[in-house]
């Protein structure tokens, strides 16, 4: 080959590749989002209109694959029983898969105690599950990062990826965490997000038979979520850990853990 | 899905027992392989740590003992790795951790960190151990009829060497220097190692009794306490060992006598090197052991005088629910006691052996007392797990994290040693080696 031949081979090669790899470089969804940020999603708890009936604990359960019999799940729903003399009495028995039907309160290994009516000063439920939190610690233990954060907000798990270490369930402050019985690797509220990010509702807040539970845009001005959360006065759970979560709460009082 | 005939049990569930008021999904998810994994890897650094004394500070009258933690520490190695793989739920994607490492996680950087230290600890024995080996392709070339397990000494030995075979007094001495570096660099390497998984629980902010910045301290003093002990422990027992395998001729137990004949050991001087290195390690144990004792202490008095909303639970799971796992088992037995057996005159080898014993347990009590007691109350500060070792298996979850999978783990680096130490004699007294 002469060395003019060469010189121009080489250079159509070298300025046909340099075409072909930025033709190949991707646009990034998460970027693009970020870039213009219109979603963020975040949960709206009304406190004062539950009633412990556990429709949207099964529900969940139901629409996520997570099997109805074993002790885990991605929401559940807690009792309050606060007494007169300022006592404090909590339960949650299979995450209320089936509802709150007795008045006696689970303490495991104590065993069940019941609060007679005229000491209890008020009782409440209190639904909880994954806070999607900004700064989720989960994903910042993740080793793999199999746990990660969408740009709208959302924190998910890469089934396929995670090793099934559990740091992430040490390191998040709400117990939202467990292993997939079956699929054996870390597991929590999703917000549905296989339903939200095509138009939908969440399972449990579709099932919810009195609105106390909501998905919203808190990025959207006429979102009745994000107008809920600008104008009234909610209140988020152990926020001293810094993680900023975005389940919001309305009727939450010191007792709530 | 729908509801199975069968009750699933979850990941956690065949353990914990829950009391008052416990979040559903709460279980101990970390039950005894992450109590083996920082037990291991503090065995792993403390050995290596004792070893450097001899090489970086010069403390001449360590000169055995420490070529036998050295290759002691290299047995255990493999093995600090082990309790990790056993923990996972995915184990076959352990190798994800090096794929695509995920820095904003303290565990992430373990497998570098780890690997660094393994190829140090390596080329260290390989260093010590250099003319040793030539030495050995030579002595074995020169035999004219090879029996069959000679035969592959020498395939080892003829690998090891690398290709170099030169023993000049120059090249010696640059196997010195290195040797000298390697265990110099070994030493923050060692400590960074442990301190590093003393960082894993520490940066755990949803566990009130991890979260401290003195856990890695902590873990690293009580790191070289426990390498130390192990290390007296096990040499009083191979020399135990030796000795009845020199008396009676029991020469698969003595890889130097192979090597050098066996005029090479003899029964009587080995008790004399023995009592020498073990009372003289047992003073640098007595050291450590005061300073991690000191720490921990600093540790609870700080959490009860600042008693922050978190001590309440605290209070109830130290003083009350682990009150004899703490202040019994592991200040009582694991520490007061080797203190007072070690400090009481005329130390002997059985003494100082069963002090370490001691030593030993009550360092295992303190990662018991950390991983598990830090598993003990609930994220409310309102209800406790208490924690069943599994300890007969029915399954492979109650196999691999129970007192099986645990006794698995402390019996392979002994294992591993055996084989080792055929290779390169850990034994070995050598006027000229480093
Ligand atoms: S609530 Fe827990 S699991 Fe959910 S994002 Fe926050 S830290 Fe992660
Ligand atoms: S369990 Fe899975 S998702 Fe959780 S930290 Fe480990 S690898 Fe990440």
């Amino acid at each position: 080959m002469r060395r003019r031949d060469f010189l121009r081979t080489a250079a159509v090669f070298v300025s046909g590749a340099s075409v072909s790899l930025s033709a190949l470089e991707f646009l990034d969804p998460g970027k693009v989002l970020a870039a213009h940020p219109q979603l963020r999603w975040a949960f709206l708890v009304d406190t004062h209109k539950c009633v412990g009936c556990g429709f949207c604990v099964k529900a969940c359960k139901i629409e996520n694959d997570i099997p109805l019999d074993a002790n885990v799940t991605r929401t559940w729903v807690e009792r309050y029983v606060i007494k007169k003399n300022g006592e404090t009495v909590m339960d949650c028995p299979k995450g209320a898969l089936d509802g709150y039907t007795s008045k006696l309160l689970d303490q495991g290994k104590s065993g069940k105690v019941l609060v007679p009516d005229k000491e209890v000063a008020q009782a409440f439920f209190v639904p909880k599950l994954c806070n999607h939190c900004e700064l989720p610690a989960c994903v910042q233990v993740c080793p793999v990062g199999a746990t990660y954060q969408t740009a709208d907000g959302a924190v998910l798990v890469d089934r396929q990826w995670c090793i099934g270490c559990g740091y992430c369930i040490m390191g998040c402050p709400y117990g939202v965490r467990f292993f997939h019985p079956v699929e054996r690797v870390a597991d929590k509220c999703t917000f549905c997000y296989h339903r939200i990010s095509k138009g939908g509702n969440t399972a449990c807040a579709q099932a919810c038979p009195f609105g106390a539970r909501r998905i919203g845009n808190l990025r959207d001005p006429d979102d009745p979520v994000a107008k809920t959360v600008l104008n009234q006065r909610v209140g988020v759970l152990r926020d001293e850990y810094g993680t900023k979560p975005h389940v919001f709460y309305l009727g939450l009082n010191k007792e709530v853990r | 899905m729908v509801e199975q005939a069968a009750q699933m049990i979850v990941h956690g569930e065949a353990w914990t027992i829950k009391d008052l008021f416990v979040l559903p999904n709460e279980y101990v998810y970390w039950s005894i392989q992450i109590v083996m994994y920082p037990y291991m890897t503090g065995l792993v650094a403390g050995a290596f740590v004792l070893s450097s004394l001899y090489h970086v500070f010069g403390v001449d009258r360590l000169r055995e003992i420490a070529r036998y933690a050295l290759v002691f520490s290299f047995a255990l190695l493999p093995v600090a790795m082990m309790p990790l793989l056993l923990h996972l739920q995915q184990p076959l994607r352990g190798t994800h951790v090096l794929m695509t490492p995920h820095f904003t996680s303290a565990i992430s950087a373990f497998g570098i960190v780890f690997m660094t230290y393994a190829c140090i600890v390596g080329a260290e024995i390989w260093f010590v151990y250099r003319k040793f080996i030539v030495d050995s392709v030579v002595r074995l070339e020169a035999q004219q009829a090879r029996k069959g397990l000679d035969g592959l000494l020498l395939l080892i030995y003829r690998g090891l060497t690398l290709g170099v075979r030169d023993v000049s007094p120059e090249a010696l001495d640059s196997d010195h220097k290195a040797v000298r570096f390697l265990a110099g660099l070994g030493i923050p390497v060692a400590c960074f190692l442990h301190g590093y998984a003393g960082f894993i629980f520490g940066s755990v902010k949803a566990n009130a009794l991890w979260m401290t910045p003195l856990m890695p301290v902590i873990f690293i003093c009580s790191a070289v306490v426990s390498g130390i002990a192990l290390c007296i422990v096990s040499y009083a027992i191979f020399m135990e060992i030796r000795k009845w395998a020199a008396r009676h001729g029991k020469h698969w137990l003595l890889p130097d006598a192979l090597a050098h004949g066996k005029h090479a050991v003899d029964a009587e001087h080995l008790r004399g090197v023995q009592q020498h290195e073990v009372t003289m390690t047992a003073r640098y144990l007595l050291i450590f052991m005061t300073l991690a004792i000191t720490l921990e202490l600093l540790d609870i008095i700080f959490r009860g005088y600042t008693a922050v909303k978190s001590w309440d639970i605290l209070r109830d799971v130290i003083y009350e629910h682990d009150f004899t796992k703490i202040f019994i088992l592991q200040y009582g037995v694991g520490n007061l006691l080797p203190f007072a057996i070690l400090l009481l005159p005329g130390l002997t080898v059985r003494r100082a052996a069963l002090a370490s014993l001691f030593v030993l347990f009550g360092v295992f009590m303190m990662r018991w007392n950390v991983v598990i007691g830090g598993q003990a109350f609930s994220l409310t500060f309102d209800g406790f797990m208490h924690y069943h070792l599994p300890v007969i298996p029915h399954d492979l979850e109650t196999f691999k994290e129970g007192l099986m999978g645990a006794l698995l783990v402390i019996a392979t680096p002994f294992v591993i040693f055996y084989f080792l130490n055929m290779i390169v004699p850990a034994f070995m007294e050598d006027k000229d080696a480093h």
